[in-house]
């Protein structure tokens, strides 16, 4: 007797392409099995697997219409160290996409929150964060919105700036991109010091401006802080938010941020209201 | 004629119940004594059902005694196992895989599929499927196997006439009578040898079990024998909680100094959501073995486990203080959020359970104490 596939079973997908962005991460691109497979909005993620390791949540880093789903994986624990050591033609496992997503172009933003009215996009990535938001940079890059598309980066030092090739062709293509390091090396003549210190002078409109914001927990914080003190609608700030995940069905449990669970209500959530307050309390 | 949907049996009603149940192929569970509790074991007669056996609770606390020459079959509320295993196994393998050349090959995982027929479980635990129900398979993805289960599955309630000291079923609205999610509902009323069960069919199926046993028609004397033994239990609840504004008031109260005190008694040691019987956390896992072959399993996980919460750089609830007050605020509170029900049902089973005789009904009324805001 065949039943359908289990939703915890993985598509069996095979790695591409393979680019070493960084010392520690690598984007793996897969091909899909079917056209489905490819479907995804920016800001998702998928289940990926290595097999008999283990599988991690990983954001989708390519554009949606890509040949290959990208997975950008920093190498910091067993499964998406077996991950990064993948070769073009090894079989990874894929579940998903799973999640809520950036919400770039017509139509609400994430839970209901205000959609994007054609104003402002200020892109805030802090170090790995930035993989989850390469799609939707993407879309927004294409120019077909009349406000402007700013992206401020920030990362621990000039050789842990991700996607450099796409921050320049972004820069080309008119966006307002800034680079900032917490520790400059030679050579290093861009700004120093965290992320919120490139909005105080960033140009952009705040009226009706929408925000995207990833990156460590603390770095969302304040950077939504400083948004907000620039006038920018806490409602029309987004964050994409991590915890521990195992199912992406809303099943297991794990990534549970008080009446959220972030697999199902997430990652991307509007930063007003529930989450704020969330994020102020300990240990949540 | 007409079949009855409410009617009365005695012992031989009971046991031809229990044959038709095994006769048609149902894996037949329901309560036994066994290991100094009341579990649940295959059952085949009255003769397996724990007669005249009653269950002392209270925090940290859980003995038998037994009473001879009442009859009484379910004169006792709840032991350590509830229906949950049975759905939602503690361990199921949901993917598997042979090593191949060009990578891993799925092979079919067969399970068990026998139908099982839960006799003699209780009106929370009827509630906690509902609950499970909500999470498992009420949301954009249902897992397969669970759902199967559930909708082969006969359920046979026991209405409650002997609430144990931990039961507060009466303040969460899911005891001790049971109006819905069963084929067929049984009520003791009576002891020894006036002993006797009411019989309510709630199904197409219990109707058409209930057609083939012998019966006598209710009277009107039954009825209200039924209305005074659940109104003599709802009086005699070992323990009430306030329901009313209290999951706002626990979400108030998140920077409580209560939490502190109460992980000070708390030995995470995850007892509470292993007998809890709507606590569906688990992990996912992958394992190999030497000749290349893969396993996916699913398996129970518990959020007093210092993992549980687990992120590149450490856990994100590293205190027992932030474990126990994830675990009671989603129960009480944040559950709505996610789901639109309670998750506790009032079975007392945390409490019983506990090593260290933690009583959620204390610990939720104290934290939320001063914050209910009661329109």
């Amino acid at each position: 007797m065949s039943r359908a596939l289990h939703p915890l079973a993985p598509r069996l997908w095979r790695v591409a392409s393979r680019t070493v962005e960084l010392a520690d991460v690598v984007t793996l691109g897969v091909e899909p099995d079917t056209d489905a497979g490819a479907r995804f909005r920016p800001g998702q993620f998928n289940m990926l697997s290595a097999f008999g390791v283990g599988e991690a949540a990983i954001s989708v880093s390519s554009r949606p219409g890509d040949n290959l789903v990208g997975h950008t994986i920093r190498d910091v624990g067993p499964v998406t160290h077996a991950l990064a050591l993948a070769r073009v033609g090894d079989v990874v496992g894929v579940r998903g996409p799973f999640g809520t997503d950036w919400g770039v172009g017509p139509g609400p933003g994430p839970d209901g929150s205000p959609g994007d009215d054609g104003g402002d996009v200020v892109v805030v990535a802090g170090g790995i964060g930035l993989a989850p938001l390469r799609g939707a940079i993407d879309l927004l890059a294409e120019g077909r919105r009349p406000g402007s598309t700013t992206v401020l980066v920030g990362a621990r030092s000039p050789d842990q700036v991700l996607f450099a090739d796409d921050l320049a062709r972004w820069s080309r293509a008119g966006v307002q991109v800034e680079v900032t390091v917490d520790v400059p090396g030679p050579g290093w003549t861009g700004p120093v010091g965290v992320v919120t210190g490139l909005l105080d002078r960033t140009r952009f409109d705040p009226t009706g401006a929408v925000a995207l914001v990833c990156g460590p927990e603390i770095m969302i914080r304040f950077t939504a802080r400083a948004l907000m003190a620039r006038g920018v609608d806490p409602d029309r700030i987004r964050v994409s938010l991590e915890r521990n995940m195992q199912c992406g069905l809303g099943w297991c449990g794990h990534c549970q941020l008080g009446p959220l669970l972030l697999c199902r209500d997430g990652p991307v959530v509007p930063y007003a209201g529930v989450v704020e307050t969330l994020l102020r309390q300990r240990q949540r | 004629m007409d079949t009855p949907t409410t009617a009365v049996i005695d012992r031989q009603g009971l046991d031809e119940l229990l044959a038709e149940l095994v006769s048609r192929g149902y894996r037949t569970l329901g309560p036994v004594v066994a290991d100094g509790a009341v579990v649940t074991r295959e059952v085949t007669s009255c003769v397996d059902l724990p007669a005249g056996w009653h269950d002392e609770q209270g925090p940290g606390r859980y003995r038998l005694h037994h009473h001879d020459g009442n009859g009484r079959l379910f004169a006792w509320a709840v032991g350590p196992t509830s229906p949950k295993a049975l759905f939602f196994p503690p361990k199921e393998v949901v993917w598997r895989a042979a090593a191949g050349e060009n990578g891993p090959v799925p092979v079919e995982v067969e399970g068990d599929d026998r139908a099982v027929a839960l006799v003699g479980i209780r009106p929370c635990e009827v509630a906690a499927l509902r609950i499970l129900d909500g999470v498992l398979s009420g949301g954009a993805v249902t897992d397969p196997g669970y759902r199967a289960r559930r909708e082969a599955a006969v359920v046979v309630v026991a209405e409650c006439g002997e609430p144990a000291g931990t039961c507060f079923c009466g303040s969460m609205g899911t005891g001790p009578g049971c109006e819905a999610g069963f084929d067929l509902a049984l009520t003791e009323i009576g002891r020894g040898a006036r002993w006797r069960v009411v019989v309510r069919s709630g199904s197409a199926l219990g109707a058409e079990l209930l057609a083939g046993i012998t019966v006598e028609p209710i009277t009107g004397t039954d009825e209200e024998a039924r209305h005074k033994v659940l109104a003599s239990a709802r009086a005699r609840m070992g323990r009430r909680l306030e329901v009313e504004g209290l999951a706002a008031a626990l979400e108030a109260a998140q920077e409580d100094p209560g939490w502190a005190a109460v992980a000070d008694r708390c030995l995470s040691c995850g007892n509470c959501t292993l007998v809890c019987p709507t606590c569906f956390c688990s992990d996912v896992e992958d394992v190999s073995d030497l000749s290349g072959g893969l396993e996916r399993r699913r398996r129970w996980a518990s959020c007093f486990d210092l993992d549980h919460s687990y992120l590149h750089g450490g856990a994100v609830r590293p205190t027992v203080q932030s474990r126990y007050r994830q675990w009671l605020t989603h129960k009480l509170s944040s559950w709505w959020e996610q789901f639109g029900t309670s998750g506790c049902v009032g079975c007392g089973r945390c409490i019983t359970w506990c090593p260290v005789g933690i009583d959620l009904t204390e610990e939720a009324t104290a934290l939320a104490a001063g914050r209910r805001t009661v329109p």
